[in-house]
């Protein structure tokens, strides 16, 4: 058949050659440092290899985007607790390795689906902290205008389909963007995440059957934190082994921690969409907040546990720590530091002086303006013809 | 054959106190009015509960009324997403540590798989009372309401039935829930023959007609008022009790006209026609249905015939809301009577908005100026 002879086509090349070809490249003057990440966990497929070749300059990247997401999400804490988000607010602390990796591995033409824990999904994907801050306030500079709020942050121009509210319900859709690549003949895959609450959910498995009977190039991302809300991944899922979930369709569980194991793992996972169809990944991952701002988090996890992962497993500080026995200077990271921090600042201060969306914009996007010009008002015989925004039909 | 199964302890509909007082529910309504407050303090309670009452808020009634669910029948079975450490509205707080890992557990997050489940569990004769977490997310779980748990005794021709579940849900505007944590989705429910839609509109309410739920042996999904939770309190029966089910409850009386509503809506209802009152000197008659399917039009044309004017409100979208079926009945049956058409203040017709919630809500001002506009015909 023709699997397993792609499969061991892709083994003879070096996994290493095969993932940089496809990852973004960074300065080749740059010296290579190789890096062993913890190994692979397979389902019905080959390994790739766990030696991770990457260089300072990618390195610093990597470290100020995820220290940008991370100050972002303390940001958005803060401003929640004064009360100016409100409404739900799923923060994304500690995941930050996972989409970063993701990103690496993919490019802006690859599409990106998620759950309600999307906030930093806009920044990967280009857009700026202020945008997302006004959308967090609910002004009509955000992401969405305002009109979405934490959990629908939407960007048409970089692939990025949301910022999806319901539980599961962005997994069918994710096959369905995929079939939309294939059809259309582009080397582009569809990244739809979920986490380990949503790996129970009926349709992720109507999903998986049709991404495997269509082989579509579909990477489906399991973000394993370990609690679907304040349920335990052993108390919901009888098998915990989201990798193997599904079943005849292949599965790697990867480091979530590790952001170089998840840039290795997501562009080999990509090169094998691309050739033969859908593959799961598990992110094995932790998130430092409660499942969102209404939750503390600590009544169904020890404060010893969040604890250990913050000391042990830290996204940011291992690459820190890489970087500083690389030969980076203490103080350019904290310039760095104090740059993505001034950033954040500056932006949430914009945020704060936007503009409330105006009160007809309640009736806007309720379907394509033209139909009619007219829409039914809330009291009887109240007519509002709503204001058509042209961009919105490109 | 197998109805014998089915238990439920026999109580005298009603009110049973435990020093032997029977109150009739138009006590109980008339106490339910006056004594509840909301969380603005602009009401006062009286310094101590009634004898025989505890002062609690909705969700420690409904806390309540699951206790004394669980210890009348061993039968019984409370299981949701997250209800083992108490619920995300900690309206299970204390269950599994009274009734143990078999009788309240957590289900993974598969609403469709948690009523589906239910519904089994029902038809073997016990009671099981699920929770989806929110109202919003009952949708994968809705082709189990309508083709099997609605169905169930039909189509087996009495053999069979689910009489034993019972669904809760918050639902409702909470004043930042957007899309996902605020919709009212009682009206596709009411479409369905074969289930019961109950929605309290207080604690005291909340407790009788949930009791009353899990024992009514027809499947009820009962939808909470979520922002009520905390914000109502009020003196609540000790004990079992339960409120009839399609019984609706006449919280203030009036002559002007005839506002309908249900759940949290009742309180706006109320405050709306204070402020009638007092500035327009509009004496307005406010109805909690209590019960939507079957719901009890004797008692809202009763007062319609006498009031003579109707406005329904409901915080679900206008079209194809529970409101029209109040509107269309009414017109039908108390055609000559009315001075005005029946108006419908409701929802917007679009999805439930984020920061321009206040625009999309029936609120106080909105009833008012539809109260002034059917009195003003």
């Amino acid at each position: 058949m023709a699997l397993p002879a792609a499969i061991s086509s892709l083994k003879a090349k070096d996994g290493l050659q095969l993932g940089m070809s496809v990852a973004r490249l960074f300065a080749s003057a740059a010296s290579q440092i190789k890096v062993e990440v913890m190994p692979y966990k397979v389902h019905r497929i080959e390994a790739p290899s766990n030696i991770v070749e990457t260089n300072v300059p990618e390195l610093m990247s990597f470290y100020k985007l995820m220290y940008k997401l991370r100050r972002m999400e303390i940001a958005a804490d803060m401003m929640y607790k004064a009360k100016f988000i409100r409404g739900f607010c799923h923060l994304y602390d500690g995941q930050e390795a996972v989409l970063t990796g993701i990103e690496a591995a993919i490019t802006l033409e690859d599409s990106i689906i998620t759950s309600y824990r999307d906030h930093c999904q806009h920044i990967t994907r280009g857009g700026s902290v202020k945008e997302l801050m006004a959308e967090l306030m609910g002004k009509s500079e955000g992401a969405t205008r305002g009109l979405g709020g934490s959990m629908h942050i939407y960007n048409r121009k970089a692939n990025f389909y949301g910022g999806n509210g319901i539980v599961g319900a962005q997994i069918p859709l994710g096959a369905g963007i995929a079939l939309a690549h294939k059809y259309r003949g582009e080397p582009n895959v569809c990244i739809t995440m979920y986490g380990d609450g949503a790996a129970n959910q009926g349709q992720k498995y109507e999903a998986l059957n049709m991404a495997g009977l269509w082989n579509l190039p579909v990477i489906f991302v399991c973000e394993n934190n370990h609690y679907g809300m304040g349920t335990a991944e052993w108390r919901a899922a009888k098998s915990p082994n989201f990798y193997t979930r599904g079943d005849y369709i292949p599965g790697i569980k990867v480091d979530g921690m590790d952001v170089l194991a998840v840039k290795h793992a997501v562009a080999f996972a990509k090169a094998y969409a691309l050739a033969n169809g859908p593959i799961v990944m598990e992110m094995d991952t932790y998130r430092y907040h409660g499942h969102s701002m209404s939750d503390p988090g600590s009544t169904y996890r020890t404060r010893d546990e969040i604890n250990a992962m913050r000391t042990e497993r830290d996204p940011i500080e291992r690459v820190k720590k890489l970087l500083l026995s690389n030969g980076v200077e203490a103080g350019e990271l904290k310039r760095v530091d104090k740059d993505v921090k001034k950033e954040v600042d500056d932006a949430v201060e914009a945020a704060k002086a936007g503009t409330i969306p105006p009160d007809s914009w309640l009736w806007k996007n309720m379907y394509v303006a033209p139909l009619g010009g007219e829409m039914r008002g809330v009291l009887p015989g109240q007519y509002h013809a709503p204001d058509f925004d042209p961009e919105y039909t490109s | 054959m197998q109805s014998a199964i089915f238990q439920c302890r026999p109580r005298l509909q009603g009110l049973i106190l435990p020093v032997g007082n029977i109150l009739t529910t138009a006590a109980l309504s008339s106490l339910s009015g006056a004594t509840m407050v909301q969380a603005d303090q602009n009401n006062t309670l009286a310094t101590e509960p009634l004898p025989g009452f505890k002062r609690l808020n909705l969700c420690n009634a409904v806390n309540d009324a699951l206790v004394t669910a669980l210890d009348t029948n061993y039968r019984a079975y409370v299981f949701g997403e997250d209800v083992s450490f108490g619920g995300v509205f900690r309206c299970t707080v204390g269950l599994l540590e009274r009734f143990g890992k078999e009788r309240v557990f957590n289900t993974p997050l598969s609403e469709q798989g948690i009523v589906g489940f239910g519904i089994g569990l029902a038809a073997m004769g016990h009671t099981a009372v699920a929770e989806i977490q929110f109202a919003d997310y009952i949708f994968p779980a809705f082709d189990q309401f309508v083709n099997e748990a609605a169905k169930y005794r039909y189509r087996s021709g009495g053999s069979f039935h689910c009489g034993g579940l019972t669904v809760r849900a918050p639902y409702g505007a909470v004043g930042h829930g957007g899309h996902y944590h605020s919709q009212s989705p009682e009206a596709f429910f009411t479409h369905v023959p074969g289930i019961k839609v109950v929605m309290p509109s207080s604690p005291a309410e909340a407790k009788g007609l949930l009791l009353a739920s899990i024992c009514d042996p027809n499947p009820v999904v009962f939808f909470e008022p979520k922002m009520l939770y905390r914000t109502a309190v009020e003196d609540v029966p000790e004990g079992d009790y339960m409120l009839p089910l399609g019984v609706a409850r006449l919280v203030v009386e009036g002559n002007d006209v005839t506002l309908v509503g249900w759940g949290q809506q009742v309180l706006v209802l109320q405050q709306a026609a204070a402020q009638l009152k007092k500035a327009d000197g509009i004496s307005c008659e406010v109805v909690d249905l209590r019960t939507l399917s079957p719901w009890d039009s004797e008692m809202v044309c009763a007062s319609v015939s006498k009031t003579g004017r109707l406005v329904v409100a409901h915080e679900a979208p206008l079209t194809g809301g529970f409101g029209a079926e109040v509107a269309a009945t009414v017109a039908e049956r108390c055609f000559t009577r009315l001075e005005s058409p029946p108006v419908r203040c409701c929802g917007a017709d679009t999805p439930f908005p984020l920061i321009l919630e206040p625009v999309y809500l029936p609120g106080v001002a909105r009833v008012m100026e539809a109260v002034r506009g059917v009195v003003n015909y």
